[in-house]
Order: C-alpha cells, then structure tokens, then sequence
C-alpha cells in the first residue's frame, strides 16, 4: 500500500492537521509521502520532511496552487494518481473542498469523516450528527479518505526524509482567488488548543460575547467557540463555531457557557477529555455530558471564573 | 439562466436518529422524514436568484424512493418551476447522485447547480465537489453568500479560517453552507399549486448509471457515552476540582 497525504498549510506553516492526519495514514499501514502544494512553500515541505515515518515529501509549486483551490490541487493530486493506492488528507475545509473533486476523477467513493481506521480498506465514520458510527469498508481499488483529527494524536518527528520537487499541473483556469477574510488572532486555533471557552446564545449580544468570554479565553491561553445559535445570531464569527457542521474539536478542558448543547453542537465536542457546563436551565442537555456542571447565570459565574482562576 | 437544486428526503432533522439494535443501520421506519436542511437552503438560494432577475427557471431534482415526491413538492411549494425524480429503492452513494446530475446536466444544460454542502443522514459532503469534477466545473463550497455576474459567480466560502472569496466561471458548482440564507416557508396556496406543477419521472438508466455500493457499510453502532458528572454550587469548587480532580489547569 502507498500512500499520499495532502498537507494542510498555509504556504508558511504547516498545519498541526497533517501529522494528526499522518498517525491515521500509518495505521493504513504502508509507505507514505506527504504532498505540500502551495506557492513559496519551501518551509512546509522542510517541516513536513521532519515528520516521523515518511517515506518523501512532494513539493509542487506554482501560482494557481497558492491558495490551495479546489480545481488545481485536485488536478495536481491526479497527476501522481498511478504511483498510489491511497489519497488521505484532514477533513478540515481544504480537505473536504478537494478530496471529492479528486475521488470522482478516480472514480472512487471517498470515506469521509474518518475517526478510526479498522485495517487498511476499514473505516470507522459518524453519520447522523455523531448519533451513529459506520463501519464501512471500501471496495474500490484506490481509496479517498478524509480525516477527522481530532480523533488522532499528532504524529511526533524523526530524521528528516528527502524533499522531491515535482510538476504543478496547468491550472484548469476555472476559478480565481479573489480575497481571504481572516481575522488575525494571538490565540490558540480551535483545532488544536488545549483548552476551548464557547459561548452560546444566551450570551445576547456581540459585545457581550466579547465582554464575558473573552478575559477567561485570554487568562486559560484559551481557544474561543461558539455555538450555532450565536453564529446565527452575528454574537460570534463563523469560523469559531463548534458543531456538526461547524469545527469538532477534542480539547483537554472545554467550557460551555449558556449553551444548552443541541445534538448538532454535541456533536463537535463530545470527545473533549473535561466537559464544564454553566448554564441557568437545570434540564440543559448539555449537563447530560458535562463532567462538572454549575447551574447559575453565566454572568456572574463567568466573570467570578476569571477572577478565581488569579 | 437555468439552475438545478437536487435535493434529497432524510430524517427530519429535530429527529434524534436511533440506531438499529441489529447493527444494521439506523431506523427509518415511521420516522418523519424531510428535505435536507441544506438542500432547502439551495432552494431557497436559487429563488431568490430568480426573484433578482439573475435566473429564470429553477428545476428541482431528487433521486430516491417514490416518496421523494413530497420533497419535491416541498421544493415546488416554496417556488421551484419544475421537479424530476429519479427512482431509486436502495441507497444511492453520492458518486453515483453526481454521475446521475451530470446525465441531467447533459439534458437541461443549467448555467449553475446549487447543492447543500452535505445531507443530515451521510454526512459525506462529497456530492457537489463530485459533480463539479466530472463536469469539469468551477465548484463554490460552503457558500454563505452568492454573486452572479456576466459569465461569472463571485462566492464567499466559509473557511476553519474565516471566508474566503473566489470566483467562478459559469457553468460551476455552488454548494450552501448553513447562513447562505433563511429559507421561507412555502405559503398554503403556494403548495395547492405545487400540485400542479410538472414532475418527471426517471431512472437512473435513462442517464447511463447503474447504481452500486462501493462502500460495503459492516456494521452501525451507537456512539460512545459520556456519564453526567456533578453539579458543583461554588466556582472556587470547580477550579479547584479542575486543578487537582481533572488535572486540566
């Protein structure tokens, strides 16, 4: 079995993604190479290079790959389609965007979603908003799997392994990057802090999302969540969203304040090792897998949090 | 402009989905089913295109059981033209749906597809990309806000990083993210029309596709659950609890 990892990066960094990524790909079992598609992404081929248990890293660079669209990664990724029997890559908005675009030009199914690898053509995946668990198995002869990091542990580092330049493919000229809006931040990604602080509706406003949340985020070195119902409503930014359809995080410690905890938000947290659930209604569901839990109005607990945590 | 919105019947989503004790799948029997939340976002997505004089016919496809009919007649009610339905009794993976729309794009030439980002049952999120691929289309996933332009749709993309703009050539694929929109509700008199509207029946042969599994589902199980743990009535409590119990801070 060979197979290709698609990094995740942003042609500077290479994303904690990728090794979370590489432990699924090894438990294929197997050679792995990683590809860095980008444009001035020398450091992330370097970085990725020093990731235990690779065989090679592919670098392709060229200025439709900059931005990692859809149409020319996956024409990229199908040019080295022969020398590999898998395609893995993080099931993070990249992942999700190309990795079908390149399982139906290899006339393939793509497992999504993977949490679990069985055995080399055997995937564990959440169907249903994380109500069910499939075990499903892939009969095609090249498989298209994305994965849920937060299922894995980053892999650690090793030697560093050869990087190889290879060909960009021509640019299908099909779409064009026009602008990232992305909010700079000094605090930790969701994906891969420790310790995440969410607020939910009950928060009110924006400007109290920020006046009550954000202190205890900035004390903690905490991640800043939402849920759904506070992206709806404009009291967070939609990139903070935790959730089925948002980001699914497994951080240390996760702290819900006024979130009732929906399935839908259940199911992007879940798997956090503590669970912390202040809310006024007693019969929030969120309690139902909170391992600590104070019924009471988040405004006074928040702020009495932050002051304790001195 | 034509647009096409597939749109697909699955567990009504304010449906907690049991699983069966046999591990065969999930229970579907007497269960309320509905149109895809994210399906009813492209509709409405794709109605509001018209209303802006951006399209002109809407045409609403569904491939499924016979009783995928009342999702298309959802779909009607709330301002699709017309609906087609492509019979299928056993599950259809999303391959073969885009193998299926690309048969239909063949026969409507649509200058764009809306799609939901992904269906409430898989939770694949492959169908649009797929679709866009074996069209060789330009694909705007995760929109939550769409601009047509002269042969071009300008697409903002919700991205783990934020938005992300990009634009597409038409023909191109749109798939809707949760606040592309608010879709409307369809008013009584506009679903005893939806009655009269026109809906084709098909097969997935009159395209060329013959449905198969490629991915042999084993087994579905219930997911891991995590026990309630206390209720603490004091904040100085749960640091300490959080220090020393859970060694988390």
């Amino acid at each position: 079995m060979t197979i290709l990892l698609i990094a995740e990066h942003d042609n500077q960094l290479l994303s904690d993604q990728t090794a979370k990524a590489l432990s699924a790909a090894k438990k294929i079992g197997g050679k792995v190479d990683i590809l860095v598609a980008g444009e001035g992404a020398q450091a992330v081929a370097d970085a990725a290079a020093k990731l235990a248990g690779v065989r090679k890293v592919l670098l392709a660079e060229s200025v439709a790959l900059k931005e990692q669209l859809a149409e020319p990664l996956a024409a990229t990724i199908r040019t080295l389609a022969d020398g590999y029997d898998s395609f893995v890559a993080a099931a993070t908005t990249t992942g999700k965007n190309v990795m079908p675009r390149v399982a139906a030009f290899l006339d393939v199914m793509q497992v999504s979603d993977v949490i679990e690898v069985v055995n080399a053509v055997a995937f564990k995946r959440p169907v249903y908003a994380g109500n069910a668990i499939e075990t499903v198995e892939s009969t095609d002869v090249k498989h298209v799997i994305t994965v849920r990091t937060s299922a894995f542990q980053p892999a650690g580092e090793g030697e560093s392994v050869p990087v190889e330049r290879i060909e960009a493919a021509a640019d299908p000229g099909l779409s064009t990057f026009v602008e990232n809006r992305i909010a700079a931040s000094d605090r930790p990604e969701l994906t891969s802090a420790r310790i995440i602080i969410s607020g939910g509706r009950a928060l009110g406003s924006s400007e109290k999302f920020r006046e009550v949340i954000l202190p205890v985020a900035d004390k903690l070195g905490a991640a800043v969540g939402a849920s759904r119902a506070a992206v709806d409503a404009g009291y967070a930014p939609n990139d903070w969203q935790v959730g089925q359809t948002g980001k699914v995080v497994a951080p240390d410690l996760y702290i819900a304040c006024g979130i009732s905890g929906a399935i839908q938000h259940l199911a992007g947290m879940k798997d956090s090792k503590v669970i912390v659930a202040i809310n006024k209604d007693e019969q929030a569901p969120i309690f139902q897998v909170a391992d600590y839990g104070i019924v009471g109005d988040l405004f006074e607990v928040v702020p009495d949090l932050e002051k304790q945590l001195e | 402009m034509k647009l096409i919105v597939p749109v697909k019947r699955v567990i009504d989503a304010n449906i907690k989905p049991r699983v069966k004790a046999d591990g065969t799948g999930v229970e579907l029997a007497n269960v309320k089913m509905t149109m895809n939340p994210f399906d009813e976002i492209a509709i409405e997505e794709a109605i509001r295109l018209r209303e802006a004089g951006k399209a002109e016919e809407i045409v609403a496809v569904s491939i499924g059981p016979a009783q995928a009919q009342e999702t298309l007649r959802t779909a009607l009610a709330m301002g699709a033209d017309r609906a087609i339905l492509v019979k299928v009794d056993t599950a259809v993976e999303p391959l073969d749906v885009a193998k299926i729309l690309k048969g239909v794009a063949a026969q409507e030439k649509p200058g764009l597809f809306l799609l939901g980002k992904q269906a409430i049952d898989d939770d694949a999120n492959q169908t649009g990309q797929m679709l866009a691929a074996l069209l060789g289309w330009a694909q705007g996933t995760f929109a939550s806000k769409v601009e047509i332009g002269e042969g071009k749709a300008t697409v903002t993309r919700e991205v783990d990083g934020g938005l992300q703009v990009v634009e597409l050539k038409l023909p191109a694929i749109v798939t809707a993210d949760l606040r592309l929109n608010q879709p409307r509700y369809a008013s009584l008199p506009s679903i005893m029309k939806a009655k009269k509207k026109p809906l084709d029946e098909k097969s997935p042969a009159d395209y060329g596709v013959e449905v198969k599994t490629r991915l042999r589902v084993l087994k579905t199980e219930e997911p891991a659950q995590r026990k309630a743990g206390i209720k603490i009535a004091f904040v100085a409590e749960l640091v300490g609890r959080l220090k020393n119990e859970a060694g988390v801070l």
